[in-house]
């Protein structure tokens, strides 16, 4: 029943130093003061904290909601209180610290209900894999996949193998080994799983040939499936799930591809024991058997480890040497790494921590000059070419890195290993990786920036061109506002209806706002004038041009609007005249047309002296011909003055006689106080001059008519009064 | 006259590939016109897009199109820096110039526009100035950038009345940290592990 495997290209042959830890059984590991659970364990999006702090929660409890299709829910690992949700250090390679979620132990370890599948034949596939993803599992041999999305293969893959992956061909770990050995049975009952989910054609399952304990193990529990277990030659790194597809079916992954493309799917001993677990036992993932080993431990073996344990508990809970530990570091020694925090939680992924003496793993060689002796080539399992891979990473020449398969590089650290120059290759290829990675993000990024800014460019011109088109459409409904008014302007004077008025006044409306704005214009056009001035632009001639343009426009606009202005208060004028009643006509007329003559003459008078001013003594007969004028045009004036004097006189004399006939006490009383005034007058004028000693015989005769006057208009009074009385 | 004769076919049989070829190149040239320069777009692409216009031209695209007319330097590109000079020169076929210093300084580190929300007094200023569209808010209601659309240009630095805008290095997580480059040759690892044989 031999069976034909392949081989992989390259591949190393470190000591495997795994007897430290696979002599004794699985030991449950300690339940800590408080577990420190990460809410990203695994590839994707991290999930969602869903308790808060002082919430009590029991093992198994849903602590953090997956976030997406790829992403994986976090469980508490044991009974207890959340004391905090907050950063804490990880098992990240970059130092930083990851939202975690931490619970205080109570030391009951007490589970939540849990409640298996009596038969998940019975079930739906899609019902099967909720349970997997509500458990929490993924891949736990340690990239960490949810394992959910990798046994959803598309409906139309056609998988051929599937294969459990019981290789561990990596130094020091013996997770995988140890619990072949001890719980088989429970492996092949979530393969089986697998197995009804993914309906493959065949089953194998791979195991190196290092491990003959666990061989026999899993072939006592396939005994009569058609689960076939497959010994592989040991070699490094036969267990990466590429090299262990080709050594079982020679088909090679291609280059970007996944393995479902060439109908496989492979899966981990620990995860198959964990399907089963959560679908037949309904244990969501909340422990995983972790490697202690290394010179430093005392008790070196394999634990069953809560998933949040500090890493510092499972050392003291291995009886470490803390004095002797130099490094610590998680995973194998060849694909593992330094932590920097011994409060760095195991999670889903640990497989292994490797607490080395100094003696057994000293501190790495200075890195020496490549002497190109092609050692690494030989070594790669990916058939790449880790010189020129190097020498591209080096000289930070990303896009021929990539050109040359960086991103195919499995970093087994196979090419290290062999490097006789020490050179770290793997760290090169790492850091290469990341670059190629962060750079495309950069190139989508700078992609998508162009786009926004193209879209916001098409956005304004757009909005420009909708405000240019509204502008010209306004303008254009203006101008038929004023075509259609001027068309109307003559029709309205013979129109008998009151829009004779509104014709009349729209123009100047019209003239008034194409005055106002031709103004605003002009004055924008300084305003821009200036700011240019003051950016030193050098368009400001034809800014000075345009101004002087939008000014003389401005100004005819003005002047328009000023005639116009004229004309219609001079027609408003002459239409009130024409409607005013008659009599006020002939009442106000004659005092109006002689204070207008009057002003006349007067103004020509002083026009006459100007003239005669500004003559001089130049021209004697000029001079003589305009005091003759002057003097003519103050007669004229002297006379109109007193023409209008006597007009305005008898204006006031009618004007109390009217009011006389209406209201005769009144009138009297006006007439006897106006003549008190005189009187009183005169009298201060006659005591004035007498105290002076001047000729006061003038006054006395004007003094005695004004008695005279005022007694009359006494009696006038009282028999006005008199009279109103009587009435 | 047989001379003449001779060479008649020669002539005519020259003068109708003649023809025929004009005929072929014409049709080419119409049928596969470029359009527009190639060479912008290729430039275009090379440029961060960060619209920053510290290069004096209003965007990434219409340095590119200078830089393709001959008509600018290829090291205005502050944001891009070195790295994006040295891969113009490349296309170009040009010798490398550095970075102009009277643009300003580039930074190796990433930044985004951060507002200090309490200070803004929602004048919607900086919003017209992003050439990104990624600042949101109303007039009279505080404005906030958004982070995965910022590309860090500090156009909207200036115009803000409050200078309630910083511009501050994008913060290192988990996601968009990178692996240190080794030191090279006589260095010893950092922080990973060696990978020695340990027999």
């Amino acid at each position: 029943m031999s069976r034909r495997i392949w081989d992989i290209p390259g591949g190393v042959h470190p000591p495997q130093n795994k007897s430290q830890s696979n002599q004794s059984p699985i030991q449950a590991g300690p339940i800590p003061k408080h577990v420190v659970l990460p809410i990203q364990q695994h590839i994707g999006s991290p999930a969602a904290p869903a308790v808060e702090v002082g919430d009590k929660v029991l093992k198994g409890q849903v602590i953090a909601e997956a976030t997406g299709f790829v992403s994986a829910p976090v469980h508490a690992s044991t009974s207890g209180t959340v004391v905090a949700i907050e950063p804490r250090a990880v098992q990240h390679p970059s130092q930083i610290d990851g939202l975690c979620v931490v619970i205080e132990s109570d030391g009951n370890d007490q589970w939540i209900e849990r409640q298996g599948v009596e038969d998940y034949a019975q079930l739906e596939k899609t019902q099967v894999l909720d349970l997997i993803r509500n458990a929490g599992i993924t891949g736990m041999g340690g990239a960490g996949f949810p394992t959910a999305v990798k046994l959803s293969p598309p409906p139309d893959a056609n998988i051929e193998q599937l294969i459990l992956n019981a290789v561990e061909c990596e130094p020091y770990i013996t997770a995988d080994d140890v619990i072949m050995r001890e719980r088989a049975e429970e492996i092949v009952a979530g393969l089986s799983i697998i197995q009804w989910l993914v309906n493959p054609k065949e089953t194998l399952i791979g195991i190196e040939d290092n491990k003959p304990e666990a061989i026999k193990a899993m072939q006592a529990a396939t005994a009569n499936t058609n689960i076939e277990v497959i010994v592989v030659p040991t070699k490094y790194p036969s267990g990466g799930e590429k090299q262990l597809i080709q050594i079982l079916t020679g088909k090679e992954v291609p280059s970007g591809g996944l393995p479902a493309n060439i109908g496989v799917v492979c899966q981990n001993v620990g995860t198959a024991y964990a399907i089963n677990r959560a679908v037949n036992h309904g244990e969501p993932l909340v422990s995983r058997i972790t490697t202690l080993t290394g010179d430093t431990i005392g008790k070196k073996g394999n634990y069953e480890v809560l998933l949040g344990t500090p890493v510092e508990a499972l050392l003291d809970f291995g009886d470490t040497n803390f004095k002797k530990l130099d490094r610590l570091i998680m995973g194998g020694p060849m694909m593992g790494f330094a932590i920097h925090d011994l409060s760095v939680p195991v999670v889903k992924v640990t497989n292994c921590l490797l607490a080395p003496a100094k003696s057994e793993l000293p501190d790495p060689r200075t890195e020496q000059a490549c002497i190109r002796c092609g050692s690494c080539e030989q070594a790669c399992p990916a058939s790449l070419l880790p010189q020129q891979l190097y020498w591209f990473s080096k000289t930070q020449d990303f896009e021929k890195a990539e050109a040359h398969n960086l991103m195919d590089c499995i970093e087994c650290g196979a090419c290290a290993f062999v490097c006789p120059s020490n050179i770290p290759l793997v760290q090169y290829y790492r850091y290469a990786k990341r670059q190629v990675r962060v750079n495309s993000e950069q190139n989508a990024k700078s992609d998508h920036a162009r786009e926004r800014f193209e879209f916001r460019q098409a956005r304004l011109e757009k909005e420009e061109q909708e405000k240019e088109a509204k502008r010209k459409a306004r303008a254009e409904a203006a101008a038929k506002k004023q075509a259609a008014k001027k068309a109307g302007k003559a029709a309205p004077k013979a129109a008998p209806t009151g829009d004779a008025d509104k014709a009349k006044a729209d123009p100047l409306t019209a003239l008034k706002s194409a005055a106002a704005s031709a103004t605003k214009r002009w004055k924008d056009a300084e305003k821009a004038y200036k700011t240019a001035e003051a950016n030193g632009s050098d368009k400001l001639e034809a800014l000075a041009n345009k101004i002087e343009q939008l000014k003389t426009k401005a100004d005819k606009a003005n002047e328009a609007f000023v005639t116009a202005r004229k004309a219609a208060k001079e027609s408003a004028k002459e239409e009130a005249a024409s409607d005013a009643p008659k009599a006020q006509v002939v009442a106000n007329d004659p005092l109006a047309e002689i204070k207008k003559t009057s002003t006349e003459d007067f103004e020509a008078l002083q026009a006459a002296k100007k003239a005669l001013e500004e003559a001089d003594q130049a021209n004697a007969d000029l001079v003589a011909e305009l005091t003759a004028k002057v003097e003519a045009a103050k007669a004229k004036s002297d006379a109109s003055k007193k023409a209008m004097k006597e007009a305005r006189a008898k204006q006031r004399e009618e004007i109390q006689k009217q009011k006389a006939a209406e209201d005769p006490v009144k009138a009297a009383q006006t007439a006897y106080d106006a003549a008190e005034k005189k009187l009183q007058k005169l009298e201060k004028s006659m005591a004035m001059l007498q105290e002076k000693g001047g000729d006061t015989s003038k006054l006395e005769g004007s003094l005695a008519d004004a008695k005279a006057a005022f007694d009359t208009a006494k009696s006038n009074l009282e028999s006005a009064k008199a009279a109103t009385e009587k009435a | 006259m047989e001379l003449f004769s001779e060479n008649l076919s020669a002539i005519m049989s020259l003068v109708a590939l003649a023809l025929l070829f004009g005929a072929v190149l014409g049709f080419a040239a119409i049928k596969f016109a470029v359009d527009e320069d190639p060479i912008v777009d290729q430039l275009d692409a090379l440029l961060p897009q960060t619209q920053c216009g510290q290069c004096g031209h209003p965007g990434c695209r219409p340095y590119a199109e200078s830089i393709a007319n001959d008509t600018d330097e290829i090291n205005k590109c502050v944001p891009g820096g070195d790295d994006t000079i040295h891969a113009i020169a490349d296309l170009m076929g040009k010798d490398f110039i550095p970075l102009d210093a009277e643009e300003g300084e580039h930074s190796d580190v990433p930044v985004v526009a951060v507002i200090r929300e309490d200070e803004c007094i929602g004048c919607t200023k900086c919003t017209q100035a992003c050439p990104m569209d990624a600042i949101l808010g109303s007039a009279k209601h505080m404005h906030t950038v958004i982070a995965s659309e910022c590309t860090g240009c500090d156009l909207c630095v200036d115009p803000c009345p409050v200078d309630c805008i910083d511009i501050i290095p994008v913060p290192t997580t988990q996601r968009n940290w990178t692996w240190e480059a080794p030191q090279g040759i006589g260095a010893t690892p950092g922080q990973l592990i060696p990978v020695r044989n340990i027999a």
